[in-house]
């Protein structure tokens, strides 16, 4: 029993040491990460507009796919909010970087796994861009309160959190599995390119994907991607309640726990595979 | 029991071939052919506790694959290695605990931060207690004259300062075995020397076991006592490196130089390889040089004589060019 506290512990050591430098590296350029936060709100405004257009101009409709024009901006807001923990810039095109030119091998050598070392670092990039971005994040929501109804109840609001929480891990775990796949392609661009553009419609990143008329609908709704954004958003507006709620946070947990079997999978055929080009 | 084990190891990799041009970049789409390239081919090779062995051979022999396999970071595909009793490329943490890899074109540390935060991460992952990282921090940055640069981001050392890092990273969990691909490359003269200076000590005091592939024989002459050829994936010689002279080369360097400022004329002794009046350098078969001697100390008068061994890099590279040669007969 002891042994297994002190290996924990050590465990905890290393991971906190590896999470601390992270956050450190993240740290020196901090012009360019500031740049690249701040501007990153920059949509929301145009898509504000855009969707203000869409219901008021012309004598738009007064809900679409059950959603009104103060509740498709709140929506919008809140699929920010849900990227801001799902989506991972870099992640899966570093994998293959690494791996193609070479430097991967650092971490092959070193009594360390790869996958741990690559989540405590994401994790440290989305500690530093939440700190950084809390506050214009903060401004957004105060400046866009009237297109909410007010806090959800205690129970939505867990599950919201909760439903945020496994966007982080299945958007990580999804990303490092396409990374992976750089030990037998090298070159993972153009999968990325395809990878993003699924990723940018059916997420619900743009809509709410309840819009679809059907049989996209259901199709859609069976797919990973709409626990990165749409889901989120949904729950805290509570469009998800009840037993879908239950339903929806079972399916996101049973993404996740694929992507990770997949990600592990992936990595350990991937080394084996492995034939450390560049020297 | 030998520290390094290795029997009929193998490593292949498939390799595209593409032709030139464009309609080759097209046709590459459809129908790809490939060819198989053996990188090492089935070598046999012990090391001993202690030994710091050379891996030589020229670009593309199979030394850094070699290293690669011992330090599981690729499959083979044939043959078995253990190192202190791990089979390398099941990658244990116990084993990767007990070496290190040092490539000299490679950066392993973290580019924008401090070499000291890289110290200070390989100590939690390499389990480090404090008071033995401290000691053995603080004894290396001395022994290697880089206590003052410790806080100064990695990208703005010089390439003998970070190379200077890189060992120190992987000397701070006291490695058993060191695997040093090309550690002094691209370094000028001076910082080659401190790294030579600095590995035969450390190897003297702490007795652990080095395989060291450099192209600089300078390197080699110094820290090695046994070298190990390399040449199209097969062992081509094994042994001390005194003996790669007596064994793969035929000849002696002779310089005279002459009192009367004369040149005769030598070349039915040998090969000239330089001639400035009144000094002369030519190559001659060793068993020719006692009766060379005797012929001109009898006819000239000689203010001054040398018989030398040619270099090592010389004999080496004339002996990678008839292994080569005599490869590429067998498979014609």
């Amino acid at each position: 029993m002891t042994a297994v506290v002190a290996d924990l512990a050590s465990r905890c050591a290393v991971w906190w040491t590896i999470l601390r430098i992270c956050i450190e590296e993240r740290l020196v350029y901090r012009g360019d990460f500031a740049l690249g936060t701040l501007m990153r709100f920059l949509p929301i405004i145009t898509q504000t507009f855009l969707w203000t257009a869409v219901f008021v101009g012309a004598g738009g409709p007064s809900t679409i796919g059950g959603y009104s024009r103060d509740e498709f901006i709140a929506y919008y807001l809140l699929t920010y909010v849900a990227r801001a923990f799902s989506s991972m810039p870099g992640l899966a095109s570093s994998i293959a970087a690494q791996v193609r030119s070479g430097e991967i091998k650092k971490y092959l050598v070193q009594p360390i796994d790869l996958l741990t070392f690559l989540f405590l670092s994401r994790m440290a990039h989305k500690l530093v861009y939440y700190a950084v971005a809390t506050a214009p994040f903060a401004l957004v929501f105060y400046l866009c309160r009237g297109y909410f109804e007010g806090w959800p109840d205690a129970p939505t609001l867990a599950a919201f959190v909760l439903s945020l929480l496994m966007s982080f891990l299945l958007g990580f775990f999804l990303e490092a599995t396409l990374g992976m796949i750089g030990f037998w392609f090298l070159e993972v661009s153009s999968l990325l390119f395809v990878y993003m553009l699924f990723n940018f419609f059916f997420s619900g990143h743009m809509f709410p994907l309840t819009i679809l008329s059907e049989p996209w609908r259901t199709i859609v709704l069976y797919q990973p991607l709409q626990y990165l954004a749409y889901f989120p958003a949904a729950v805290f507006l509570g469009k998800v309640q009840g037993p879908a709620l239950v339903e929806g946070l079972i399916g996101q947990a049973a993404w996740t726990l694929a992507f990770v079997i997949a990600a592990r999978t992936a990595m350990y055929y991937g080394v084996r595979r492995y034939s450390a080009f560049g020297g | 029991m030998s520290v390094v084990e290795i029997e009929g190891l193998k490593k292949s990799y498939r390799v595209y071939q593409k032709n030139e041009g464009l309609l080759a970049s097209v046709k590459g789409l459809f129908h790809r052919t490939y060819k198989e390239v053996e990188a090492v081919k089935g070598i046999d090779l012990k090391v001993e506790q202690g030994e710091f062995v050379a891996f030589l051979g020229p670009n593309g022999a199979g030394k850094t694959t070699t290293l690669k396999l011992l330090s599981g970071v690729i499959h083979p595909s044939g043959g078995t290695a253990r190192v202190m009793g791990y089979v390398p490329w099941k990658r244990e943490h116990a084993y990767r605990r007990r070496f290190a890899l040092v490539m000299g074109q490679k950066n392993q540390l973290w580019w924008d931060l401090p070499a000291q935060e890289s110290f200070r991460l390989h100590q939690q992952i390499y389990r480090i207690d404090a008071k033995d990282f401290d000691r053995t921090r603080d004894e290396l940055t001395e022994l290697l004259q880089v206590r003052a640069l410790l806080g100064r981001p990695v990208r703005e050392l010089s390439l003998g300062e970070r190379m200077k890092m890189e060992l120190i990273a992987a000397l701070l969990h006291s490695p058993e075995v060191l695997f040093l691909d090309e550690p002094t490359i691209g370094l000028d003269v001076v910082a080659q020397h401190n790294i030579q200076q600095f590995l035969r000590h450390y190897q003297e005091v702490r007795q652990i076991t080095i395989l060291l592939t450099s192209h600089y024989m300078k390197d080699v002459a110094a820290l090695c006592r046994r070298a190990v050829i390399i040449a199209q994936g097969q062992i081509m010689y094994d042994g001390s490196l005194a003996g790669i002279v007596d064994r793969f080369s035929g000849h002696k360097v002779v310089t005279l130089a002459f009192a009367d400022d004369e040149a005769p004329d030598l070349s039915h002794f040998g090969t000239v390889v330089e001639s400035h009046t009144p000094k002369i350098k030519l190559r001659v078969d060793r068993p020719k040089v006692a009766e060379m001697l005797a012929t001109v100390l009898r006819d000239h008068v000689v203010s001054d004589v040398s018989v030398e061994d040619p270099p090592l890099e010389e004999v080496i590279a004339d002996m990678f060019q008839s292994a080569e040669a005599s490869l590429a007969t067998n498979k014609s």
